[in-house]
């Protein structure tokens, strides 16, 4: 017998030893980082950036594989006892010698997650994690010349990248409203100063909102440059226009935090059934599934609640929603997966949680 | 269904008034569930798996005697726990709010050998939804016991004393039968259908596997304490069977509470149900030892108002329902526990023997013949 047999077999002889629960869930108890258990990770330390903005050190379980700079993380968090998950780009480098990874949080108003982590959270917390994800990352051969236009909190999956690699020419253009509220602000100078990077700080407080078309002043040779971009959709959806224009959209890479959401037609909901918790309550047209599983009680997963990291996928068995963001409308059929934060019943449907 | 209705002298509009009393006892605690909560379930949860790691580690040695006795009332204590406090209360999903996949009513499973699922469709939904109702609530008796006079007698009842006592040493196994309904679904050609016996298949498979494991896994692992750890186990399955019976007949059939007929019960409104619920419940008074252990059924009443609310926040609930109780001049069935649970095997003793005739007065001679 392979010893991976054996294994499986010594596995199967314990789950009879603590049948009805598992194994793992007395190993929980005493080591819950271990490897091979779920993904979890214990908070650290927190430390403030700005008055609102925090980093937040996370040392991830055994079963961790690491990150690609720029990329996210899926991480639940109890607050007030209910567990949330929301996704944070990792700010660490990839080769951070305790092994350690950081996420930077900026306090949004009424953001229950972000003041619970930047205000509250103290170390010792224990959090789930999912593995790392995204495809908001660099190239596998070092672009010549980069640039990265950010504004808010769209530092922090750059801040990522500057930190794990270096370029030989590379401008940032940062919008923030005030000097203070430039996130990782010393780090930032401190890179200029070593002479690793090229800031170009737009306070919009006082400049007002970055014109996209002052980019040909603020970086003359922008059109150049692989350029990664992070920030408010706004922002986002004026730069792809400018690239397009100027003939040069394969060099513009982006990352929403916020999809627009389309107020499309409010349609008429329907009765939801949640099949497997055989639960059935009335949805209007323009309430998410998610929100409306979690009101009935039903498990929903979740990770952004904003259509980016797929953390809620979930069979719709039968039935018709409507993407919130485009206003599409999807029939169930075998094997069809809806986004349940994005998507509203368009009709009676049934979605199989 | 006693001769007189105890809440006859209340007035629709005084039923409708005491519900809305009652939601916003519900609202309140719902608006204030949070962080101690959670902590408090998962303290529990946590104390209980080291109680039985413990104690079952203590019973690898269960030859000597004093390892014996702490490892059996250590493991009793723990399968109770599990069963009353963790089980029932997350199986009627009072911590699904937390959102913790772990301790969700949907993925919860007991150290009991009806499975979760089966057990929640037929006390979630059928105890708690017709509670008391006869013909439509088969907690009333389990199907085995006549418990309210207005139940026809049949000689089969003269033996629901015995009846009721081998079920409280097996009540896992009962409850099990219960679940799956297994007087009405052993008849020939119910026997065959699919959906019962899927769901047979499904009983037998967590009975293989809790008999395996206290029965077969643990006595092994002792080797020479095989014997006595295999006792110990039998007797842990025991007295919790014991406790947990002896916790739930209090919850309905003691003296003083009302059963309901089922036409009473049709187009109630939410204020008729609460009342059902306060009439057909009784508590067990205590401390909070006494509380914890039956995993506040003892709170029964409150259970059966908001069976979804978080059983640590049944103690303070408790106190404004009674206020609730005295203002509309309702009794609230309460005692401690040999008390109730006397009054509880009385009523199964007495109705175990058919009605007394109700007593036709004969003429009085003597007064007859001052009168003639
Ligand atoms: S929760 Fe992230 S895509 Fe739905």
């Amino acid at each position: 017998m392979t010893s991976a047999a054996l294994r499986s077999r010594a596995w199967k002889l314990l789950e009879m030893v603590t049948t009805p629960l598992l194994p793992s869930d007395y190993l929980d108890l005493v080591s819950p980082l271990r490897a091979g258990a779920d993904l979890r990770g214990r908070i650290e330390a927190v430390h403030p950036e700005t008055s609102d903005a925090a980093t937040v050190v996370i040392r991830p379980g055994r079963g961790w594989r690491g990150h690609t700079a720029g990329q996210y993380v899926r991480i639940g968090i109890d607050v007030d006892g209910v567990r949330l998950w929301r996704a944070y780009s990792i700010t660490s480098p990839t080769d951070r010698q305790d092994g350690r990874v950081t996420i930077t949080v900026k306090a949004i108003p009424d953001g229950k997650v972000s003041n619970h982590l930047v205000h509250r959270t103290k170390p010792g917390t224990l959090i789930q994690l999912d593995q790392a994800t995204g495809d908001f990352v660099l190239p596998e051969t070092k672009p010549a010349k980069v640039l990265y236009l950010t504004a808010g909190s769209g530092i922090t999956p750059v801040m990522g990248m500057l930190r794990d690699i270096e370029f030989d020419d590379v401008v940032l253009v940062h919008c923030a409203p005030r000097p203070q509220d430039v996130i990782f602000r010393d780090d930032l100078h401190e890179l200029v100063a070593d002479k690793k990077l090229r800031l170009i700080e737009v306070h919009t407080d006082t400049d007002g909102r970055l014109d996209i078309g002052r980019l040909d002043a603020l970086v003359p040779d922008w059109a150049e440059r692989q350029t990664w971009a992070c920030g408010p959709a706004g922002l986002l959806d004026a730069a792809e226009e400018h690239w397009t224009r100027h003939g040069v959209p394969e060099r513009l890479h982006t990352e929403r935090f916020r999809p627009t959401i389309a107020a499309v037609g409010d349609g008429d909901g329907g009765e939801v059934t949640f099949s497997t918790t055989g639960r059935t309550v009335d949805a209007d047209g323009t309430t998410p599934l998610l929100d409306v599983g979690e009101g009935a009680g039903v498990l929903m997963p979740s990770g952004c609640r904003m259509g980016i990291c797929f953390g809620c996928v979930t069979p719709l068995k039968a039935g018709t929603v409507r993407d919130l963001r485009t206003g599409e409308i999807t029939e169930a059929e075998p094997g069809v997966l809806i986004q349940t934060c994005v998507s509203a019943a368009a009709g009676p449907c049934d979605i199989e949680r | 269904m006693t001769a007189i209705d105890p809440t006859a002298h209340l007035t629709a509009e005084q039923i409708e008034e005491l519900g809305r009393e009652l939601d916003a006892i519900r609202d309140e605690v719902i608006a204030d569930r949070g962080e101690k909560d959670a902590a408090y379930i998962r303290r529990v949860i946590s104390v209980q798996r080291k109680l039985e790691l413990v104690s079952r580690g203590v019973l690898l040695f269960s030859i000597f005697p004093p390892a014996w006795l702490i490892g059996t009332a250590g493991l009793s204590v723990a399968k109770i726990m599990d069963n009353m406090e963790i089980g029932h209360n997350i199986l009627h999903g009072q911590w699904d709010w937390m959102r913790d996949p772990k301790i969700h009513s949907t993925t919860w499973e007991w150290d009991h050998v009806s499975p979760a699922d089966q057990w929640k469709h037929s006390h979630n939904e059928l105890h708690h939804t017709y509670t008391n109702v006869i013909g439509k609530d088969n907690d009333l008796g389990y199907g085995i016991m006549r418990v309210d006079e207005d139940q026809r007698w049949h000689p089969f009842h003269l033996g629901q004393p015995l009846w009721n006592f081998i079920n409280a040493c097996f009540f896992e196994y009962g409850i099990a039968a219960y679940d799956l309904e297994l007087g009405k679904n052993l008849h020939k050609r119910r026997r065959k259908n699919p959906e019962f016996r899927a769901r047979a298949r499904a009983v037998g498979r967590k009975i293989r596997k809790q008999v395996l494991k206290d029965y077969v896994i643990h006595p092994l692992l002792s080797g020479p304490s095989f014997l006595t750890t295999l006792a110990a186990t039998f007797t842990a399955n025991l007295i919790r069977n014991l406790w947990t019976h002896s916790v739930i007949m209090c919850g309905h059939f003691p003296e003083g509470v009302q059963v309901f007929e089922r036409r009473s019960i049709k187009g109630e409104t939410r204020g008729q149900w609460y009342l059902r619920q306060m009439m057909g419940s009784a508590n067990i008074s205590g401390s909070k030892a006494m509380h914890f252990m039956t995993g506040n059924l003892s709170h029964q009443i409150e259970h059966h108002l908001f069976p979804d609310l978080p059983s640590n926040r049944y103690a303070e609930v408790a106190v404004k329902v009674r206020a609730l109780f005295e203002k509309y001049e309702l009794e609230y069935v309460t005692g401690p526990l040999p008390k109730q649970v006397f009054s509880a095997w009385y009523k199964v003793f007495r109705l175990s023997l058919p009605n007394k005739k109700p007593k036709v007065k004969k003429p009085d001679r003597g007064q007859e013949l001052v009168a003639a």
